[in-house]
């Protein structure tokens, strides 16, 4: 066993692949300075393992404190910091620079149906005016139980993977459809009342699927596959989508 | 300038700060004001699950639990709020269900439990399956579920706005309070970072939930965000921090990077090998090897690397071996954990052991509070209408070391005890009046920092406070590295007062608010070391190779930090004579510690065994 282990042990990639260069395009705008946005570049000394968002802070750190973005957890769990690199969707802090061509300048600029508020930096009020309005929370009727309610493994694994939603907006700001229509609810305020529709403990199926029935809901999907493609938390998206508009046509309301 | 009057103001809105909410804005008009939006919080980011004795999956009771935290804690724990601990345990857990949180399930349909370090059987006989879990992303679904369901009962956020000042309405860091005085908060102000622009909030009651302090480290599973605001804005207003010098380092980050693992992964049944292949947590604890608590799995791992038995090209971390298991197992139970070595390491856990060495994790110590969460001011008195609870405050439950699954679980006890004596206390208190100039402070502040014109970079002298504190007050300390610590600190503080920013601007001025954030750092930093100078045991998180002993005969209490004017006294309350009587002089203020008793109720001191 020992001997198995020492073999397959792996020298880890920490600190031995070499730095190299790395151009950042960024998009910049602060509205106290221009109207305008602009691009601008950065060349900064970079790691093997360093991610975008390394490479930002470098930036702002070292070069230019204003240059503005969201950031915190730095691992892809918070949520914080959905950004376009070369034109995808993708959070700062999974990219590695390494994995997104460093040969050519890496593009950076803000997620796109969203208005700019400085920079990188986006207003996500009305992405989470569309994830309140689906009603994302447990429904339930009836007495409060005195334990806990029970659900088989089975019956919770059906909307695990809708659990798994961080609110980064990669997917919603990957839709063309929200591109050109902000009203639509787009595919996380979808998500997310998957992941409630489908809770075997829930009993507010039928009025999120009568939201979800309005002109801007699920009909305006034309399964593009973007938002699937953007998750950076594996999401199937789509799929999730496709299961709302089954159970609107299958669930009588 | 505005004015806002709410009757509760909750300061964070992470796990702690959203449980309160959800209390007090049923019985009283509550604001939730948060630097980050609610769902960025670092809650989301903890994993593993949280402690609760439901006994679903095999025997437990609320006393093992008890007792598993108090001796966890190298039994610096207060034992009356250890019991509540584990008591609400069950009821927090409940309630989480029903608002709708997606535990894993038995298969019965029960919520399912899973061993983690620290949590046994009958005192100690074996581990025990204590640890109620959602994957391995039990602090995202609690994060989510409790922000659902402040969606659901409408609570109101202020999002993006930074406190940075505390108001009380006597000036704690010069005036002597007469006995029987009361001292009360009266608001907070907060800085809104998308227009630059200052609001005042005044409040009957203010709860601070405004996390921990990790970025005083450089290796840190804590977030960018995580700079102690709530910690330091308290002892600037002249409120003592207990035990400061105990921090947790989590054995699993990546190496490296500090990317948090999840001790679920030892839960489950990774081990942890040394370059050898071998399992040395047998030596270190026969009884519960790799699930022995974080203190301990921490220091023998940093040992193994010390002898010379660390992996890797430079023989720096040790190997977190999953490849025993199941890949169908390792998916249902561990999926976000093996992603990140995918990611970040490029290592497939499934056949190859994750290189890891140990992380800046939690702050047990912080603004010390008693059980209903109102905030001390000394060893006895409280100022009225103000809490603390989650990481920022110090109850306290974790002693001088936490185990895992017990923060989720502090934040959602002490978060909902808060939030209700928070909303109870604003029925019957009335406003008190704001000084004529609430903001002064804060604007001298801001002005100064953003109108000087040339100066120091932020980021190289925060690069420089972790660089020190990574060499200097890690896992293993001794009198001359925490000096040299000091040292720096001290220095760094100077520096501080020269550091300049480049964005002038009003508008989201991240550059600014990096450089206010800075200055928590250091102060946290500061009140860190110096109360880890003065503890001359080891005891817990807080081990010092020159004092490796524990010495309950004089150090089995509290550390109690204040930070006075250089002509206050040089005693505070709980000195004692040769122990607790460190004074340090910095430039402008001092450092003044004393302590505080531990309440001891069942457990008496033992030595700590595994």
């Amino acid at each position: 066993m020992t001997a198995t282990l020492e073999a397959a042990a792996p020298t880890p990639a920490t600190g031995e692949i070499p730095s190299f260069t790395v151009t950042l395009r960024v998009r910049r705008f602060n509205p106290e300075v221009s109207e305008e946005a602009t691009w601008q570049d950065f060349t900064v000394e970079a790691h093997g393992t360093d991610r975008v968002l390394d490479a930002l802070h470098k930036i702002k750190w070292d070069m230019d404190g204003s240059l503005t973005f969201r950031r915190s957890c730095a691992h892809g769990v918070c949520g914080s910091d959905a950004v376009r690199i070369n034109g995808r969707n993708r959070l700062a802090c999974k990219t590695l620079l390494k994995d997104v061509n460093p040969d050519k300048p890496i593009t950076v600029e803000p997620i796109k149906g969203l208005p700019v508020i400085k920079d990188l930096v986006v207003d996500m009020e009305p992405f989470f005016a569309s994830y309140r309005e689906i009603m994302p929370f447990l429904i339930t009727t009836g007495n409060e139980p005195s334990k806990e309610r029970y659900q088989s493994p089975e019956d919770r694994a059906r909307f695990d993977d809708t659990t798994k939603c961080i609110l980064c907006a990669a997917c919603t700001s990957s839709c063309p459809v929200f591109w050109t229509d902000g009203q639509y609810f787009g595919p996380a305020a979808i998500v997310n009342a998957h992941r409630f529709i489908f809770d075997s403990r829930d009993e507010g199926g039928s009025q999120r699927l009568e939201i979800l029935n309005d002109k801007e809901g699920v009909w305006r999907c034309r399964t593009t596959f973007n938002c699937t493609e953007a998750c950076p938390r594996g999401i199937e998206v789509t799929k999730a989508i496709q299961e709302v508009k089954r159970a609107m046509i299958t669930r009588a309301f | 300038m505005q004015t806002h009057q709410y009757d509760v103001v909750i300061v964070g809105a992470g796990g702690a700060g959203m449980r309160a909410a959800l209390e007090s804005s049923k019985e009283a008009r509550t604001a939730v004001i948060s630097k980050l939006y609610p769902t960025r919080s670092h809650t989301g980011a903890a994993q593993g699950g949280m402690a609760a004795a439901l006994a679903n999956v095999e025997d437990d009771n609320w006393e093992w639990h008890t007792f598993d935290t108090v001796k966890g804690g190298d039994y610096l724990v207060d034992q009356d709020a250890a019991e509540i601990l584990a008591k609400e345990a069950i009821e927090s857990v409940l309630d989480l269900e029903r608002m709708g949180l997606p535990f894993n399930r038995t298969s019965e349909g029960k919520i399912d439990q899973r061993r983690f370090g620290g949590h046994t059987r009958d005192h100690g006989q074996a581990a025990v399956r204590r640890a109620c879990y959602a994957a391995d992303r039990t602090g995202h679904m609690i994060l989510q579920t409790l922000y659902q369901n402040c969606v659901k009962q409408d609570v109101e956020f202020f999002n993006e706005f930074y406190v940075l000042d505390l108001i009380t309405d006597h000036d704690l860091t010069t005036e002597e309070i007469a006995a029987g005085e009361e001292v009360n908060a009266t608001g907070v102000v907060a800085y809104d970072l998308a227009t630059g622009e200052l609001h005042v909030f005044q409040a009957k009651s203010i709860i601070f939930a405004t996390g921990g302090a990790g970025k005083i480290f450089k290796t840190t599973s804590n977030a960018h965000t995580l700079t102690g605001d709530g910690m330091a804005l308290a002892y600037r207003r002249g409120l003592p921090l207990e035990d400061m010098e105990f921090f947790q380092f989590h054995p699993t980050g990546l190496a490296g990077l500090g990317i948090l693992l999840s001790e679920a992964a030892r839960g489950e049944g990774g081990i942890l090998r040394n370059s050898e292949g071998e399992r040395f947590m047998e030596r270190y604890a026969p009884t519960i090897k790799d699930l022995a608590p974080r203190d301990i799995v921490a220091r023998s791992m940093a040992n193994e690397v010390r002898e010379g038995r660390g992996a890797g090209p430079n023989k720096d971390y040790v190997l977190l071996d999953l490849t025993h298991l199941e890949p169908a197992h390792i998916d249902a139970k561990l999926p976000d954990i093996t992603e990140f070595a995918r990611t970040y390491l490029g290592i497939e856990p499934y056949t190859e052991p994750v290189p890891v060495y140990p992380t800046a994790h939690y702050a047990m110590g912080g603004v010390p509070t008693n059980v209903k969460g109102e905030v001390l001011r000394d060893g006895v008195n409280v100022v009225k209408g103000l809490y603390a609870a989650g990481e920022v405050a110090c109850v306290s439950v974790h002693g001088s070391n936490r185990l895992g699954t017990n923060s989720l679980l502090d934040i959602n006890v002490f978060g909902k005890r808060s939030g209700r004596a928070a909303a109870e206390y604003a029925k019957t208190a009335s406003f008190h009046e704001l000084p004529e100039d609430p903001t002064v402070r804060v604007i001298a502040q801001l002005d100064e920092m953003r109108n000087r014109p040339e100066g120091e970079r932020v980021a190289d002298i925060r690069k420089a406070l972790q660089d020190t504190m990574d060499l200097n007050a890690q896992v293993f300390r001794t009198g001359d590295s925490l000096n040299e610590a000091l040292t720096d600190i001290r220095a760094l503080q100077k520096r501080y007062r020269n550091a300049s920013v480049q964005d002038k601007g009003k508008l989201f001025n991240t550059d600014l608010l990096e450089a206010i954030e800075l200055g928590f750092l250091l102060d946290i930093a500061e009140v860190t070391v110096v109360a880890a100078i003065n503890r001359k045991e080891s005891r817990g998180g807080h081990y010092r190779e020159d004092y490796p002993d524990r010495d309950d005969a004089h150090y089995m209490l509290h550390t109690m930090a204040y930070r006075r004017p250089p002509e206050a006294s040089d005693q505070a309350e709980g000195h004692i004579e040769g122990y607790f009587d460190h004074v340090e002089e910095f430039d402008g203020y001092k450092v003044v510690l004393g302590s505080k008793p531990v309440i001891q109720t069942r457990y008496e001191p033992m030595e700590r065994k595994y």
